[in-house]
């Protein structure tokens, strides 16, 4: 479970301080898949970065899968990334140097599995985005969609508890974007929660729940229309 | 994950040829650069005969001008007069002494189509073989009985024995020269002290002499005085003898001393010497005898020059700007990175995986910067020897300093790298991937 409490993020700069979370308060459950819409600069994708471990807050209590993050050093912070959280994003981000296979294996490689673990986990989680036959190819051989199967992958392959896709069908067009959110959907089923920040207010209607941030705080919460719990949302 | 960042390394270098090629080549001529005069200033400082340096010493008597010092303020001459030099010989109050001096004469082989030759010779004692520890390749030196007799001996050097007798155990044959046939010794095997401490006449790194004849045949023949001679009042006559017998200085005398005791012994010696010539009507002026040894002599004559010193440091600096260099050329490559370490610091990696990954890279650059520098500095050191002749024997690299650049290099990189990589890792993950 994620639980955030009166989260604050302050950017600090010689002439301004932007709050971009302001008591932000958030709880996903084990098997969401929450969206977290809003305009730009609402601080959705700060949000992100503060739930994935990226970025640090000010004030505010978040607990990931029941442990207090604040105070943590560097070295648990990403030991905790590294094996609760798969990041999904909207430029895909794959190291163009690499293969797909030691794309996939960069997370593996840091988590100390040994190489048959690895080798298995890779080739699995490829299998699973439809891209098991193309280990040897690099990231500027495959088409947008098919680059962000590989992130996907890249996400799978250390099985984590929290998906946090920013903008994932940012970058595709409407063909790629319902096979990845299918994929998503599918991954979702298996058990992982995800939390996915979009600008796609039909995508975030295919998703269980949806927040809505504005300002830097959560504004409307509940379930997603099209969800069988679209009567529940509620003003906060 | 050691191999795993080896691996990564050497993928980022080769994906990034021109950029590598240009880093690892600006360390290298920093490199290059340092090791050159590196081994120039420690070839030219090296004491050659560190082993005997505190038990030879170079005897210094004051037989100058009493109204002027031959060195200013107080000095004496560096050399000594034939007599002094003979005197000094024949009173054997040292363990070894040896008097000498640089000459020169004709040489008339009797090898089929060599020409006669004008070869440089020097004179000196028996004891100059054995004190300078000069290796032998056929023969040895000459001995008492033939010094005393000033028979018609000669020690050839190595090349000389080559041109003479093709390389042969020539000791037993004759040799004319200097009108007279001289019997042969020994023959030296390869001596090329740096540097040449015992008579720094014709330069400190100079070559040794082509012959070696005994000291009182330099009388007999009439030999011409070679390296510096300097006179402080007329010679008497134009006679060669009287050359021999004024107050003109032009001998290098050495003595071997077996401990701290003896050199007081001699010192004393020294003084009743002078003193006895005082009451001959020499040394007008008071008693200035000196005794250094090899390390305080070559102090003294300041073997390396200050403007190579100056040199050296230059080339430490040259080495500082190309490390700066290829630092901000190590930086400019980790900038287009920013977004990959923070992409692998969001799968997972901690500050100091990163710090770790990226400064093998750097150890990888500097490692072949340095290779490629020692490469470029044995290029630039055969071009020295091709420049200056005479200081061929100066330009060898040891393999202490070959190890000790490349450890610089590597050293060196890794400082200069340091901080480029410490800014690349340090802003948080979620800038970098923004970027």
């Amino acid at each position: 479970m994620l639980a955030m409490n009166n989260i604050g993020k302050v950017f600090t700069t010689d002439v301004v301080q932007t709050h971009a979370l302001k008591d932000f308060s958030l709880k996903v459950n084990e098997g969401d898949f929450l969206a977290v819409t809003g305009t730009s600069g609402s601080g959705k994708t700060t949000f992100l970065n503060v739930a994935g471990l990226l970025e640090t807050f000010d004030s505010g209590e978040y607990t990931l899968d029941g442990q207090d993050i604040q105070g943590l050093t560097d070295r648990q912070r990403s030991q905790l990334r590294n094996e609760k959280i798969g990041f999904i994003f909207q430029s895909f981000n794959l190291i163009p140097d690499l293969n797909l296979f030691d794309n996939v294996d960069v997370p593996l490689r840091y988590r100390g599995f040994n190489a048959a673990q690895r080798k298995e986990r890779i080739l699995s989680s490829l299998e699973r985005v439809g891209l098991g036959k193309r280990l040897k190819h690099f990231p500027a051989q495959l088409s947008g969609g098919q680059q962000q199967r590989v992130a996907i992958a890249r996400a799978l392959a250390g099985s984590p508890r929290f998906l946090l896709a920013d903008e994932p069908t940012g970058n595709l067009d409407t063909e790629m974007a319902k096979s990845v959110m299918a994929l998503l959907q599918e991954i979702n089923q298996s058990g992982t929660t995800i939390i996915m920040v979009t600008h796609d207010e039909s995508l975030a209607q295919q998703t269980q729940r949806q927040i809505v941030v504005r300002d830097g705080r959560v504004c409307d919460s509940g379930a997603s229309s099209t969800s069988p719990q679209a009567d529940s949302v509620q003003r906060v | 994950m050691f191999s795993y960042y080896c691996r990564l390394a050497i993928n980022s270098i080769f994906r990034s040829k021109v950029h590598s090629a240009l880093t690892i080549l600006t360390i290298a001529l920093g490199i290059a650069a340092c090791t050159i005069t590196l081994t120039l200033v420690t070839s030219m400082s090296a004491n050659p005969i560190a082993h005997k340096s505190a038990q030879l010493f170079r005897v210094q008597l004051d037989n100058w001008d009493p109204n002027q010092a031959a060195v200013a303020p107080n000095l004496p001459p560096e050399f000594v007069t034939w007599t002094d030099a003979n005197n000094i010989v024949q009173a054997k109050q040292a363990k070894r002494q040896s008097a000498s001096a640089i000459t020169w004469g004709m040489v008339n082989p009797a090898k089929q189509g060599l020409t006669p030759f004008l070869a440089v010779m020097r004179v000196t004692s028996k004891d100059f073989f054995p004190m300078f520890d000069v290796p032998f390749i056929y023969g040895a030196g000459w001995d008492e009985s033939a010094e005393h007799n000033n028979d018609y001996v000669v020690v050839l050097s190595k090349e000389t024995n080559q041109r003479v007798f093709n390389g042969a155990n020539s000791v037993g044959q004759t040799l004319t020269m200097l009108g007279a046939t001289f019997t042969v010794v020994g023959v030296l095997d390869d001596w090329h002290l740096s540097p040449k401490f015992y008579d720094m006449s014709y330069g400190a790194f100079s070559e040794p002499e082509e012959m070696y004849l005994p000291l009182g045949l330099k009388a007999e023949f009439e030999l011409p005085h070679g390296g510096i001679t300097s006179c402080w009042k007329a010679v008497e006559s134009e006679r060669y003898d009287a050359f021999l017998n004024s107050e003109c200085i032009n001998f290098q005398l050495w003595v071997e001393l077996g401990d701290p005791n003896q050199m007081s012994k001699f010192s004393l010696f020294l003084t009743n010497y002078v003193e006895q010539q005082k009451s001959l009507g020499r040394f007008p002026r008071p008693i200035n005898n000196r005794l250094f040894n090899v390390e305080q002599w070559l102090e003294y004559k300041q073997v390396v020059k200050q403007d190579v010193q100056v040199m050296f440091w230059l080339s430490l600096m040259f080495l500082l700007v190309c490390l700066i260099n290829a630092a901000s050329l190590l930086s400019a490559k980790l900038h287009t990175k920013h977004s990959e370490i923070g992409l692998r610091r969001a799968l997972g990696a901690n500050f100091g995986q990163i710090i770790m990954q990226y400064s093998l890279e750097i150890v990888l650059i500097g490692f072949c910067g340095g290779i490629l520098g020692i490469f470029l500095a044995v290029v630039g050191l055969h071009g020295v020897a091709a420049l200056y002749a005479g200081y061929g024997h100066l330009v060898d690299l040891n393999i202490t300093i070959a190890i000790g650049v490349i450890a610089l290099a590597v050293l060196g990189t890794i400082v200069a790298g340091l901080v480029p990589v410490y800014t690349a890792c340090r802003p948080v993950p979620a800038m970098q991937i923004k970027q």
